[in-house]
């Protein structure tokens, strides 16, 4: 076992092999200059590790539910910022909420509107594979229009999810924190940048990142990095930081790959290559480079 | 129809929310009033450093009043009628500097729990309180504080439950906690909600279990009531300060709360749990000893009233006692054997104990401000599952009344006496005041 | 299903008991062997790996080490440099190692 990488999340978790989560959260965590106390939302990553008798966890955790993990923390927050005052608790600790998609986009909204909102001292991380994995892939706000899931399968009239995605770092952003930024689990310096960023930054901050399921996006358990790595190459999950207000693309190409290439790695988006579905395809394109135009719009405003 | 029902004309969603506002303006004020009064009567009483003074405080007040005393690291709330007397009261407190409290603002009940659940597993002393519908969305988070053990107290002003809306007492909302794992002590005014929040706060923390401290919605909360209060450093001294077992604030001695057990442990921790529970009326009654000690206020884990030659019994919880037990004094003068139970402690619910009280007793009307829906309402089922296990044989009428702050009156307490005496007892459940 | 008898019963209930609240602590001896789960098996080929660690931080569980490696072979480069070593007790086989390295000095094969 990798001692320096395992300092906070240990090895002998029983995440699926392949899984990407994991490298997020022990390369998160290795830039916290303090120590850390984790809340984690319901999901792949609180089941797999944590199941009695064995915790992978190192450091402090709570896992209350799957919708609290903000409110959860804020409470944690507050008792440290009292409890270190009175001399109860060391100075200085960091808080990190680890949340799925289904946790950040849809049932814990709300508790984490709030923990923005109030200022709290912490750093959310949302782990985006894009739909409900733990309970075997159902689709979340957070599914890309096209992709097929459990609850939105292909079918004679059905080419799978037919809504957009949330723009989470938007709504994010609309709660005027200081550092909010998108990553990828494929671009680790990057990565390490903005955790590092993150954690310097006082006051809630947001990190979004990109984590492949291999299990149902339906790929080899050897290609999370790869699949990644052309998720932002095909410009469909761009590197970004909103740092106040300001926005900053942080790796953009002249010639973007085809988004096809991202694609076809994949089972979930397999249907959108028959001829039925070629305006699926298209309207996907579409979707994906106005999304980026409009990123880079804002960059420039 | 109950005399507080609202005429036919007040079914439209405009008058609906002038009345609910009217009812939140006027609750106010007596509350201002109070407060001030209090400030002058509080520093009286440092002043003079005795253990019994007396002021005047609403239900909500003096809740608040006691919680500013034991002074928690943590209190996180979100409004609600009729709760907010307390938060509000509080939130004046911490204004004017009279408390450390983190009060944490939060988006919802179910936030306000959940923080709650952060901040007790983070090792600070920890608070909160609800009614109504914001108990209901608490639910799920309450079976988690109870299942990590989290001696959070929380303050219930308890209330209908939608639908329809109504924003007026009864015990729908603290009995749709009752298997939570949560330890529920109801109060029968606001001496009794002063007192069992600092009795609660305590037990909380011996026996590591949640604790509800309930008082009547409006009936309570919001009447202005004398009562004694204790100078806050024996409140201190009397409380002590919590120390946690394991905080998640100790990064020496990381811990996991909250994991995953599955068939090979998830029922042991659960029978664990109960097994602790099992305690917790003996904790309780030390406490109640060590109170009593200070404050000449005896507390038992029910109160019986005039029940040693009793014929005829009414059991409840909450304001209502203080009405009941008038009528027994006065069916008494005429030379009525009547009597009254008024359960304090309902969870753990104290079965072999009233039930020994009972044992001398012809007949039971048991009254209750809920409905079990499809069956009999709660303190009834429990009292029957006693009475059958240790093999006593009573008639029993179950009575629900006062549903949604509907009143009852004096008279209709001596008619379920006068009915208990006639031996007028069904099966059937008895609404009283419809 | 498992039978227990009365012994394990209360072994495990005063166990849990200790763990009052399911409030547990990391310790490894309770980790499941999670190398058990592998059917393809991770080969590094020392003398192909330039030790750059690309690998290592993208393990799933971790088992990526760098380590010092004495090469026979005179054309084995960098000299001196720490080269991939794969601790197989945790290693699932999943092959992301193998798919990332530049160098294509890790092989899958099957157990």
């Amino acid at each position: 076992m990798n001692k320096e990488l395992t300092k906070n999340f240990a090895s002998g978790h029983s995440a699926c092999a392949g899984c990407a989560f994991p490298t997020i959260v022990r390369t998160i965590l290795g830039e916290s200059p303090d120590p850390v106390v984790i809340s984690n939302a319901t999901g792949c990553l609180e089941v797999t590790s944590t199941l009695y008798p064995y915790s992978a966890w190192k450091t402090p955790y709570i896992h209350s539910a799957f919708e609290n993990a903000s409110a959860t923390i804020s409470g944690v927050e507050r008792a440290h910022k009292i409890l270190s005052k009175k001399g109860k608790a060391a100075k200085k600790i960091k808080f990190v909420v680890f949340g799925g998609d289904g946790s950040t986009y849809d049932i814990g909204l709300q508790s984490l509107s709030g923990a923005l909102e109030r200022g709290h001292d912490f750093l959310y991380v949302v782990y985006d594979n894009g739909g409900y994995m733990n309970t075997g892939n159902q689709r979340s706000s957070a599914t890309p229009y096209g992709a097929a899931t459990e609850t939105t399968p292909t079918g004679k009239e059905s080419f799978g999810k037919v809504e957009m995605r949330k723009n989470m770092m938007e709504i994010v952003n609309a709660h005027h924190i200081k550092y909010a930024a998108q990553a990828n689990v494929a671009y680790l310096s990057d990565l390490k940048k903005k955790a590092k960023k993150a954690f310097e930054t006082d006051g809630p901050v947001f990190l979004s990142v990109f984590s492949p399921c291999t299990n149902n996006w339906k790929f080899p358990t050897s290609q999370y990095v790869n699949i990644a790595k052309l998720a932002t190459e095909t410009n469909f999950w761009p590197l970004y930081e909103i740092e106040d207000g300001k926005y900053k693309i942080n790796w953009a190409t002249e010639k973007p790959k085809e988004l096809e290439e991202f694609l076809k790695t994949q089972g979930r988006f397999k249907h959108l290559f028959s001829e039925k579905n070629a305006p699926v395809l298209a309207e996907m394109k579409k979707i994906v480079k106005d999304e980026w135009q409009s990123l880079v719009n804002k960059t420039e405003e | 129809m109950c005399s507080c029902l609202p005429s036919q004309s007040d079914y439209n969603e405009e008058k609906l929310i002038i009345r609910f506002e009217t009812t939140r303006l006027d609750s106010r004020r007596p509350l201002v009033e109070a407060r001030q009064a209090n400030v002058i009567r509080i520093y009286e009483n440092i002043l003079n450093n005795s253990n019994k003074k007396r002021i005047a405080l609403s239900g909500g007040a003096a809740a608040a009043e006691a919680l500013k005393q034991l002074e928690p690291d943590v209190m996180a709330v979100y409004p609600i009628t009729p709760q907010t007397t307390i938060i509000e009261t509080f939130a004046k407190f911490k204004a004017d500097g009279e408390v450390a409290t983190e009060v944490i603002e939060v988006e919802s009940e179910h936030s306000a729990i959940s923080a709650c659940v952060g901040s007790s597993a983070a090792g600070a002393r920890t608070v909160t309180a609800t009614s109504s519908q914001g108990l209901a969305l608490m639910n799920e988070i309450l079976y988690i504080a109870s299942g990590m053990r989290l001696p959070i107290l929380m303050i219930v002003s308890s209330r209908a439950l939608s639908a329809p809306l109504n924003i007026h007492g009864d015990h729908s909302d603290v009995m749709g906690a009752r298997d939570t794992g949560w330890i529920q002590i109801f109060s029968e005014n606001a001496q009794e909600i002063y007192d069992n929040t600092i009795i609660g706060m305590k037990l909380a923390e011996k026996v590591r279990f949640p604790v509800m401290a309930i008082m009547d919605g409006f009936n309570t909360s919001h009447c202005v009531e004398n009562l004694e209060i204790l100078p806050i450093e024996k409140v201190r001294e009397f409380v002590g300060e919590f120390v946690p077992e394991q905080s998640l604030l100790d990064i020496e001695n990381p811990v996991t709360f909250g994991p995953v057990a599955l068939q090979n442990s998830y029922f042991e921790f659960k029978v664990n749990q109960e097994e602790a529970m099992d305690d917790v009326a003996n904790e309780y009654l030390k406490i109640a000893k060590e109170f009593e000690k200070l404050t000449g206020r005896k507390k038992d884990i029910f109160e019986a009233y005039q029940i040693e030659d009793a014929e005829q019994v009414i059991i409840l919880a909450g304001s209502t006692a203080g009405t009941a037990k008038d009528v027994v004094d006065n069916m008494r003068g005429q030379g009525k054997k009547v009597g009254l139970i008024k359960i304090n402690l309902f969870r753990p619910f104290p079965r072999k104990e009233i039930i020994e009280a009972l044992k001398n007793v012809q007949s039971i009307a048991v009254m209750e401000r809920a409905i079990s829906s499809g069956t009999y309402p709660p303190f009834y089922q429990d009292i029957m599952t006693g009475l059958f296990q240790f093999g006593e044989k009573k008639n029993m009428q179950s009575i629900i009344y006062s549903l949604g702050g509907c009143d009852i009156f004096a008279k209709d307490i001596e008619q379920i006496f006068n009915d208990l005496i006639a031996n007028k007892i069904s099966n059937e459940i008895k609404y009283i005041g419809i | 299903m498992t039978q227990y008898n009365k012994s394990e019963i209360e072994n495990k209930k005063s166990k849990i008991g200790s763990e009052e609240g399911a409030v547990i602590k990391h310790d490894l001896k309770n980790a499941a062997a999670t190398g058990d789960w592998r059917y393809m098996t991770p080969i590094v080929d020392k003398e192909k790996c330039t030790g750059c660690t690309t690998c290592m931080p993208f393990c799933p569980e971790a088992s990526i080490i760098m380590k010092a490696y004495k090469s026979e072979s005179t054309a084995c480069l960098p000299a001196g440099r720490d080269k991939c070593d794969i601790d197989y007790d945790f290693c699932k086989g999943c092959g992301v190692c193998a798919a990332v390295c530049p160098a294509k000095a890790i092989t899958m094969k099957k157990n």
